[in-house]
């Protein structure tokens, strides 16, 4: 690996495990908000593209990223806001969707578009026992990435990771 | 005219409505709600920062978003009237969200092919969020529509109240014209067919008519405003304007 290369890889991997400050058990590469790092002339410049249109840690999320780089030892950090193409929970790592299970949280089942689905007729799994009988509570929950569910089979309520 | 005026349009009717939305939090009828409300609200503030702030590079004097919000008066602010009716009930508050995400999400569905990339980004995630909302709004409007005698009739009376302020969102200004000509933004009357079949499927559902309105109630493009926005503005604009460039 050329010197430039080793930097880049460095500092990726410094962005790389910032976990998301609302749902720290993924990191924002499994979310997929770090799209890439770039090193040029000594200047590091990280890619990221927030959730959602008005997520109230965007700023934060930016920060500790340039924050982890500059503490890889870099000094001239700069983070560029990516808006399109849009974040879209497809970019959410298999291994990201692990963790979100692991952590209680249902992940994403499905892309959305399919028309009006109204009183949700997506099918959501429960993250605690695996059972697919569970119903929809509200449509938003405590961040603006999740809505609420209940199993009807374990009966214990969870959050579902929406899919956008 | 300018296309940046068309953004602005644009970014006015999502701020003031999201305005709208949020002061249901810490007041709505259930703890779901409470949540579910900031969080429409969020997107569409969100929405509007990122075309403010687009509006403000393109019109190129140095403004930021924050100048755009907080430093317009009432006559300045070009967002259409349905989006700065008052809250009333939720049956009201619902049907708002509806009239506007039934609206919005073709629009942005169009706005992914924009020549402005700002627009595109914009597009990608709203018309996401949109489809939620059309979601939530629809399923109350449903609801309440063939709920209870009381429901339904105060759903009657919100169809009544806000059917004049529907037609408005059709209508392009002269900035608008320009911006579309441009490929800027989509033209507005192209929504029509979208429109007309979201309401239909859920006003069926709803047991609510489609009602027929003879005198559309337009002026909002033109800085032609109702009562309720000077005093939306006022809440809103207070701290800003008291402690010119106060930041979180």
């Amino acid at each position: 690996m050329s010197v430039p290369a080793q930097e880049e890889a460095r500092a990726w991997d410094a962005a790389a495990q910032v976990p998301d400050p609302e749902v720290p058990c993924v990191t924002v590469a499994d979310l997929g908000i770090l799209r890439w790092v770039r090193v040029e002339d000594g200047t590091v410049t990280a890619g990221v593209t927030p959730t959602y249109s008005g997520c109230p840690a965007t700023l934060a999320i930016e920060l500790a990223i340039e924050t982890a780089i500059r503490e890889a030892g870099f000094d001239k950090v700069e983070i560029e806001r990516i808006l399109s193409p849009a974040w879209t929970t497809d970019w959410i790592s298999a291994e990201g969707r692990e963790k979100l299970r692991d952590y209680g949280i249902a992940p994403p089942e499905e892309a959305t578009g399919k028309g009006l689905m109204l009183f949700g007729e997506t099918t959501v799994t429960c993250p605690r026992c695996g059972s697919t009988n569970t119903e929809r509570l509200s449509e938003f929950g405590s961040t603006a990435c999740k809505a609420q569910y209940r199993c009807k089979a374990c009966a214990e309520p969870f959050d579902y990771f929406k899919c956008i | 005219m300018a296309i940046y005026q068309a953004i602005l349009e644009l970014a006015d009717d999502n701020l003031v409505l999201g305005h709208r939305v949020s002061e249901w939090c810490g007041h709505a009828p259930l703890l779901e709600e409470d949540l579910a409300m900031p969080n429409m609200a969020l997107d569409m503030i969100g929405t509007a920062r990122t075309l403010y702030a687009r509006a403000a590079e393109l019109e190129g004097k140095g403004q930021s978003e924050d100048d755009m919000a907080y430093l317009r008066g009432e006559r300045e602010y070009r967002n259409c009237l349905l989006v700065e009716r008052r809250n009333e009930d939720f049956a009201h508050t619902m049907l708002r969200q509806l009239y506007f995400a039934a609206f919005m999400k073709p629009y942005w569905e169009a706005a992914a092919n924009s020549t402005d990339e700002v627009i595109r980004g914009v597009a990608g995630k709203a018309v996401k969020e949109m489809a939620y909302h059309i979601r939530h709004a629809g399923e109350w409007v449903i609801r309440l529509g063939d709920g209870t005698e009381e429901s339904a009739a105060r759903m009657q009376d919100a169809v009544e109240a806000l059917a004049i302020y529907v037609d408005e969102m059709f209508d392009s200004s002269d900035a608008a014209k320009e911006a579309e000509e441009a490929g800027v933004l989509p033209k507005r009357a192209d929504m029509r067919p979208a429109f007309d079949a979201t309401i239909a499927h859920i006003f069926a559902e709803a047991l609510l008519d489609v009602p027929t309105v003879e005198y559309p109630h337009t002026g909002g493009r033109d800085g032609r405003h109702g009562e309720d926005l000077g005093h939306l503005l006022a809440e809103m604009q207070s701290l800003y304007r008291a402690h010119p460039g106060a930041n979180w």
